[in-house]
């Protein structure tokens, strides 16, 4: 039997914007199996990030259940859901999303460290995915002081780094050129591959689709279509 | 957060590091913060400086810390009213650990006529050598000489009286006074010494003579009217009280806060004016802080909202902004503290007000004020500080904590 990452069911979310209710998402089924390399497309207002977000509980759906990694997100509290993010799932961010006070280094042990883990462990693991992701010898830059491409590579190591079992990824390479997106996707799937990780975009880009599994369609807030790519 | 030995609590590093991304207006702040907590110490040293000196003045002024009298002379201080010289039993109370000085006295209104002018004055006899370390007037003598024994036979008067009886040095007086009779009692003095003090009422008021020559000319053999006592704690009379009152309970006996009332509601008021001026100070101050920490959240919204979507729990991002603020805080305290004690020590000399000092006299102030290093207020201006302070920051914490992620990372 599969074993699923992300299970959800009759997931909706309508949004009030003063008395006007503007329905996100609409009654979504959707099951990511583990290691999965999916990818979310669709036109801007399609539901793409409002999805992610519920997913990451950085949101509550208005009706339906998400689980993750067998916990019901949707019914988690504030400090359950910030664990659940803590020890599961990783996020890249289109804006990158880094600490502008910590270094390169301290970026990716952050997550680590409010996990408890040990300051020698850190250390090593962050040296360790640095080389991974390319990055040796620039560990003690901070965000302002590395090019929008090196940026990201921190985003998806600090993303990776504590193993989690689901990456969220959110146009990871909207804010980047082909060359450096290239890279970065084949990083991506690089990472998938070698470390097990459930990866689910959402995206515009071709590229990101064309290195993607699984294509899920959104429109209006509705998957329209689901297709497993060879 | 889990403890971790290898470096500072990831709240720590965040904290200091957010605090000097705005370095000018951390910095800013700093000083302001630094600046009124200096105001608060200092105006404190100085209030309590000058309050001191009044309280000592007041207390050098033959009031001393404790007064024995016979009972209903502090309601009508006439000759009637006087006591007999100390017996054993209270001269061995006198003795005690805790009297640092003391010595009886013949004080009575009298009026002290020269050949052109006369006025009303209180007469005081006293033993020359008694009178150390109890009251003002053996150091006050700035022209001639001081009394030398009881029975001296001359007189010290204030510079002012002396102006204002158009006499002076060597010249001859005359003091009348009721005797112990209800005859007026007179007798002529030679002027043997002047004395200068603060505040210059004074100078119009007391005659000294010697107390035996008091005696003998208000037919009182060895009755006294006060004794007055000096103890080496100010603040704690209570024990020679007791001790005072079990030697010689016909007596009424008390201590300077009954004696002078007004230096009491003088103390109380300094109190209340440092207090309303910390408040006014802090308000200021407050609202600077929360000012800082609010725009410091409102620009970090997205960070916020990064650290709870990265699984930072709510109660370690209201932590650090509770921690930025302690670090303000902290460094604001020890810099104004620093400068209010590089004042206060530059200041031992003395802040000499003597261009305004007859104003000054008027409501009691010396024209030298020497500021009074009070940790007491030091302590408390620290404690305001530090307390409202971390109070005043609880508003940009919660507001920090409080963004929900999704909302903090999607604002631009």
């Amino acid at each position: 039997m599969t074993e699923h990452t992300v299970i959800l069911r009759n997931v909706s979310k309508v949004y009030h914007q003063n008395t006007l209710a503007v329905q996100a998402l609409t009654d979504i089924n959707l099951d990511i199996p583990k290691k999965e390399l999916a990818c979310l497309s669709g036109p801007s207002g399609s539901g793409k990030s409002t999805l992610l977000n519920l997913i990451g509980g950085l949101d509550k759906p208005t009706s339906g259940e998400i689980t993750v990694d067998g916990q019901r997100v949707d019914l988690l509290g504030k400090a359950e859901l910030a664990a659940l993010r803590l020890h599961k799932i990783g996020f890249v961010f289109q804006a990158y999303n880094l600490i502008p006070v910590l270094t390169a280094r301290e970026n990716i042990e952050f997550v680590m460290q409010l996990q408890g883990i040990s300051a020698a462990e850190r250390r090593a693991r962050a040296m360790d995915i640095l080389k991974e992701v390319d990055l040796t010898g620039l560990e003690d830059r901070r965000p302002g002081e590395l090019s929008g491409g090196q940026q990201q590579r921190v985003a998806v190591a600090r993303a990776i780094v504590s193993e989690p079992s689901l990456v969220l990824a959110d146009e990871p390479t909207a804010n980047l050129d082909s060359k450096t997106a290239q890279a970065l996707m084949e990083l991506l799937v690089h990472m998938n591959q070698e470390h097990n990780v459930t990866f689910l975009f959402s995206t515009h880009d071709r590229l990101v689709m064309d290195f993607s599994r699984r294509l899920i369609k959104l429109h209006d807030g509705r998957i329209v279509d689901d297709q497993r790519r060879t | 957060m889990p403890f971790d030995a290898g470096s500072p609590p990831l709240v720590v590093t965040l904290a200091w590091r957010n605090l000097w991304r705005h370095a000018r207006r951390t910095l800013m702040i700093l000083f302001a913060f630094a600046l009124g907590v200096w105001s608060m110490v200092v105006i404190a040293a100085i209030s309590r400086g000058s309050m001191e000196q009044q309280l000592d003045k007041a207390i050098l002024t033959l009031t001393g810390h404790i007064q024995l009298h016979a009972p209903g002379y502090r309601d009508d201080p006439a000759i009637e009213y006087r006591l007999a010289p100390p017996d054993a039993l209270l001269r061995a109370a006198l003795a005690g650990r805790e009297v640092s000085a003391w010595a009886s006295r013949v004080r009575v209104p009298a009026v002290i006529a020269s050949e052109r002018e006369s006025a009303g004055v209180t007469l005081v006899g006293i033993d020359p050598a008694g009178e150390r370390g109890l009251s003002f007037i053996p150091a006050a003598v700035t022209a001639g000489r001081y009394l030398e024994s009881p029975d001296d036979q001359g007189l010290v008067l204030g510079r002012k009286l002396a102006e204002r009886l158009e006499t002076g040095l060597g010249r001859r007086v005359v003091l009348m006074s009721q005797d112990v009779n209800n005859q007026l009692g007179d007798r002529g003095f030679r002027v043997v010494g002047l004395f200068d003090t603060q505040p210059r009422q004074a100078e119009e008021a007391y005659v000294f003579i010697g107390r035996a020559t008091a005696q003998q000319m208000l037919k009182l053999n060895d009755a006294v009217t006060e004794i007055a006592v000096m103890i080496r704690d100010r603040d704690r009379p209570e024990a020679t009280l007791d001790r005072l009152r079990a030697a010689a309970p016909g007596l009424d006996i008390e201590p300077w806060t009954v004696i002078e009332p007004l230096l009491v509601l003088t103390q109380k008021i300094t109190d209340v004016i440092l207090i309303i001026w910390y408040a006014i100070v802090f308000a200021a101050m407050s609202f600077g802080l929360i000012n800082t920490l609010l725009m410091a959240v409102f620009e970090r919204t997205r960070e916020f909202g990064l650290f709870q979507a990265l699984g930072m729990p709510p109660r370690h991002i209201l932590g650090q902004v509770l921690v930025e603020s302690l670090i303000l805080l902290l460094l604001a305290l020890l810099l104004g503290n620093l400068a209010a004690w590089a004042t206060i020590a530059s200041l031992k000399g003395g802040i000499d007000l003597s261009a305004v000092a007859e104003g000054m006299e008027l409501v009691g102030i010396a024209p030298v004020i020497y500021p009074a290093w009070a940790p007491a207020d030091m302590l408390a201006a620290n404690a305001l500080v530090f307390v409202l302070g971390i109070a005043a920051s609880l508003y940009p914490a919660w507001r920090a904590a409080r963004h929900v992620p999704v909302e903090a990372i999607t604002r631009v």
